[in-house]
């Protein structure tokens, strides 16, 4: 197997006494797509932050490219995470800025590009996210599929080799998801990407990813190809990928173990 | 300790000051953003500033003249009225109003960034906030404030001529000429621009640091607004006797 382009070893993270992340080591390989999924509250969004630094482990690592996140200066984990592109939740557009000029903010800020190669830039991506002619609008004037579409513009800007999706499907219509879920991997296979997708949405992350990584407890309860896990005989697993109220990740027992959202 | 917290925040405060400093480049974005805001904040506070001035004027004159009246020395009224625009009502009165119009809306709009993610967001493209987004506000609010209370005062004398010449009755001659020779250019006139200058960035410097450390919510960002209001006008007061006791 090839070197992994994310490797997180055994990270232990912990907010006060609590485990939020307790033992999980994941190999992400070069060129996939892969699902971080697993029922609110479990450190789902935790592991992207760990990824890029905005939060450091308590023990273990996370290496991007070979580099331990945890190690980096200030400096070189903002070179670091010009490799890495993020779309948060909702979006994040800046609100004060157009389509257009949020999409140009990381050109303008990284790179010594002309106006003219900006703007060919910008509209290039905006095209490929099937948002042409968009560009003059400001951003609480888009749906929240296009607002999610300039976001997943944006974040490919600079041709990162990594980018991380919080939630991306969260409060959009069937349509819109499958839309995004197509852009998704139309962009991931056309751009080389690694895409991290964090969700609890399984219908569409059967059809879209190559790798799921199930959390549990803090604790990394199942990982494989989708396809597989929803047959998995695993009762944690099989009440997830199924959403039954019954099991070893119920309410019930999340308070048992001291879990809270 | 609670009486701590306060020190624990004038420090944190000042290490944000630090930060935000050190982040200074030379470079065209900065000047293009800090002049943008300069107008957001600055050129848009204009009228508000315009009136107030004015009718601080117009209530100086009377009650200069009221008072000055009973010694029959009415003749003195722009003397009075200068000086103590120049000196103190000038700068003190437009930072209360600046940071009424201004400093609420920065810590209001920052706090606001902070509650939809787009400061997270901004970070992991690699791009600080502090520099994107702190400093041109904070630039702008020391470079407005001057402005703003060259303005207000320039209304202010409007307002007087207004009321001493057209109401009183005063001459205009004698009214002139005791400004220009009583009021001086250094110990009065600098002296307030200087204070403006410490003001414009005390006020900024509250409101863009309220508005950075906001909680990320909704009443987070009220409090960061009221905080920013109430702080910002206590440093002015106090500042400016500060300031004073060493102008003096």
């Amino acid at each position: 197997m090839p070197e992994p382009i994310i490797k997180i070893s055994h990270l232990v993270f912990k907010r006060g006494d609590k485990a939020i992340l307790d033992d999980v080591s994941m190999d992400i390989e070069r060129g996939s797509i892969v699902a971080i999924m697993g029922p609110s509250g479990v450190g789902k969004t935790t592991i992207l932050r760990l990824i890029t630094g905005q939060l450091l482990p308590q023990q273990g690592s996370v290496e991007v490219n070979g580099r331990d996140v945890s190690q980096m200066s200030r400096r070189e984990l903002y070179d670091c995470r010009k490799d890495i592109g993020v779309l948060l939740q909702d979006g994040a557009l800046f609100t004060d800025l157009t389509v257009f000029e949020n999409i140009a903010t990381p050109l303008r800020e990284h790179t010594r590009l002309s106006e003219a190669e900006i703007e060919e830039r910008v509209l290039q991506k905006l095209e490929s996210v099937g948002l042409s002619g968009s560009q003059d609008l400001m951003p609480h004037s888009l749906s929240g599929g296009m607002a999610r579409r300039v976001a997943l513009a944006r974040a490919v800007i600079l041709d990162p080799k990594i980018v991380l999706f919080d939630e991306p499907l969260t409060g959009l219509d069937p349509i819109a998801m499958s839309t995004i879920g197509h852009l998704i991997r139309e962009t991931n296979d056309r751009l080389g990407l690694t895409s991290v997708i964090v969700t609890h949405n399984v219908a569409q992350m059967e059809k879209l990813v190559d790798r799921c990584f199930i959390l549990g407890y803090g604790k990394l309860i199942a990982e494989g190809r989708p396809q597989d896990l929803v047959h998995s005989a695993n009762p944690a697993v099989k009440q997830f990928m199924n959403g039954l109220v019954e099991g070893p990740l119920s309410f019930r027992n999340q308070f048992a173990a001291g879990e809270t959202a | 300790m609670k009486f701590l917290t306060p020190i624990a925040g004038t420090g944190h405060c000042g290490i944000f000051l630090v930060r935000m400093l050190g982040s200074i480049r030379p470079e065209r974005e900065l000047l293009l953003s800090t002049l943008q805001q300069t107008y957001l904040i600055g050129a848009r506070s204009l009228v508000i500033i315009m009136i107030c001035g004015f009718f601080v004027g117009m209530v100086l004159s009377l009650q200069s003249i009221n008072a000055l009246q009973q010694f029959g020395a009415s003749d003195q009224v722009s003397l009075l009225v200068g000086k103590s625009l120049f000196r103190e009502l000038g700068p003190v009165l437009t930072a209360l109003l600046f940071a009424g119009r201004a400093g609420t809306s920065v810590s209001a709009e920052i706090g606001l960034m902070k509650a939809t993610s787009q400061l997270e967001a901004m970070k992991l493209m690699a791009i600080d906030p502090v520099r994107r987004i702190a400093l041109p506000r904070f630039l702008a609010g020391m470079l407005s404030l001057p402005l703003l209370t060259a303005m207000f005062n320039a209304f202010a004398i409007l307002g007087a001529v207004m009321f001493s010449i057209g109401v009183e009755g005063l001459d205009p001659g004698i009214f002139w000429s005791k400004l220009q020779h009583g009021v001086y250019f250094g110990k009065d006139f600098v002296g307030g621009v200087w204070k403006s200058v410490v003001f414009g960035g005390l006020v900024s410097l509250v409101a863009v640091y309220f508005g950075y450390y906001a909680k990320p919510t909704g009443e987070g960002v009220g409090t960061a607004t009221t905080q920013t209001v109430v702080l910002s006008s206590v440093l002015v007061l106090v500042f400016d006797f500060i300031m004073t006791s060493f102008l003096i």
